[in-house]
């Protein structure tokens, strides 16, 4: 199993969010945020849609990779929820950018679905369906999120990751789990209104019990590394960086302390984008590639934790 | 023995001098947070080879060193 990242975009909407703006409305503060999360401001869409998103930080990494996206052969789009249930965000987005390809889909893996999108492309570039592929994840959390609800609506923001992966002979290698358990972190489905089904709930917004979800972000993340590690012979000293889910900067700075790491080991950017799901890994990515601070030869590690309970760690070397 | 272990724990997060506290002391006297007292309980769950289930609302040290004592092996 082998690819390199090739190219790295971010699209993020226009309107922010401080904290301060939320304490209108909320009975919060900045102070209490700040402490308990490292999040200041979020991005939250207004007049953009996802598509918008989704689409920008495609044609981001595109360029950034210096291809087009005719030179794309397939399209794998990671979101909790397109514009619409259906068609698919890929659909909508193949079109947008001008991609040829009819080979791409949507998947829901909550918070941890950039990681399973790489495995899932590395799986397609091994096996030689595809060369080249576009991987975009884009989130919209202000639409799942309760916006009455202190203890959820303020660490949410909306924001698109994508990358463009090619078969190289980079080794990566992967872990991915899930638990099958959904009362510590879910969004309900919507019912519809068909008339022969009993109306069992109202409540349509994200839920989670903090307390739970922190306590598996940090085992996860630290056990998930520890595994993959083992795996390939490395031990914690030998990543360069470890990039993770941006959730909670508590989170992050919990399980760096428990792998005995530097602070500057743990790039995050949680604090002005909130926790933007599946595309907080690819907008955190972007960011490092356009800095300049990833380097050919470094070993990256990658880990995500979310709804499933899901969880994912990849190793890989930037080449780009 | 139990309790001079939580306490000794205690210290990454609280900054109240260890020989003030009791096993009266509460967590929120102590100065920790929700996410605080989920630090502690990964860290005793890993230094007494206990699990502690989150739903199990602790209030004060005492509490803690009671359900380690009933749960150590």
């Amino acid at each position: 199993m082998s690819f390199s990242i090739i190219g790295t975009g971010k699209s993020v909407p226009e309107h922010i969010v401080t904290n301060d703006m939320l304490s209108e409305f909320l009975d919060t503060s900045d102070e209490w945020i700040v402490e308990r999360t490292g999040i200041k401001v979020r991005h939250v869409m207004t007049s953009e849609t996802l598509l918008d998103l989704a689409a920008k930080a495609s044609e981001d990494a595109l360029k950034d990779a210096g291809i087009t996206a005719k030179d794309v052969d397939m399209i794998i789009c990671s979101t909790l929820q397109g514009d619409y249930v259906s068609p698919a965000l890929s659909c909508l987005v193949a079109e947008s950018i001008g991609c040829d390809t009819g080979f791409v889909f949507d998947m829901n893996m909550g918070c941890s679905g950039f990681i399973f999108a790489l495995e899932t492309a590395d799986s397609f570039l091994e096996c030689g369906r595809a060369r080249r592929i576009l991987i975009v994840c884009a989130e919209a959390l202000s639409r799942h999120i309760d916006w009455n609800d202190r203890s959820t609506c303020v660490l949410f923001g909306d924001g698109a990751g994508a990358v463009v992966v090619e078969k190289s002979d980079s080794k990566v290698d992967f872990i991915t789990k899930v638990n099958g358990s959904y009362e510590e972190l879910y969004i309900p489905g919507e019912e519809g209104n068909n008339p022969y089904k009993s109306k069992c709930c109202d409540v349509r917004y994200l839920k989670m019990n903090g307390r739970e979800i922190f306590k598996f972000a940090v085992s996860s993340i630290v056990s998930d590394a520890k595994e993959l590690l083992d795996k390939n012979g490395m031990t914690t000293d030998d990543i360069s960086f470890y990039i993770l889910h941006q959730a909670n900067l508590r989170i992050i700075n919990s399980a760096r302390q428990r792998l005995k790491q530097d602070e500057e080991k743990f790039p995050h950017n949680v604090e002005t984008h909130g926790n933007t799901s599946s595309a907080s890994i690819p907008m955190l990515l972007d960011d490092l590639n356009k800095s300049g601070k990833l380097k050919n030869g470094m070993t990256l590690m990658l880990s995500a934790f979310g709804a499933g309970l899901s969880r994912g760690a990849c190793i890989i070397k930037w080449s780009k | 023995m139990v309790f001079e272990k939580v306490v000794e724990l205690l210290s990454d997060y609280s900054d109240v001098a260890a020989d003030s506290i009791t096993e009266d002391s509460t967590f929120e006297d102590l100065g920790l947070d929700s996410l605080d007292t989920v630090e502690l309980i990964m860290g005793i769950e890993d230094e007494f080879g206990v699990t502690i289930e989150m739903s199990n609302e602790f209030k004060t040290v005492g509490s803690v060193v009671k359900y380690i004592e009933d749960n150590m092996e």
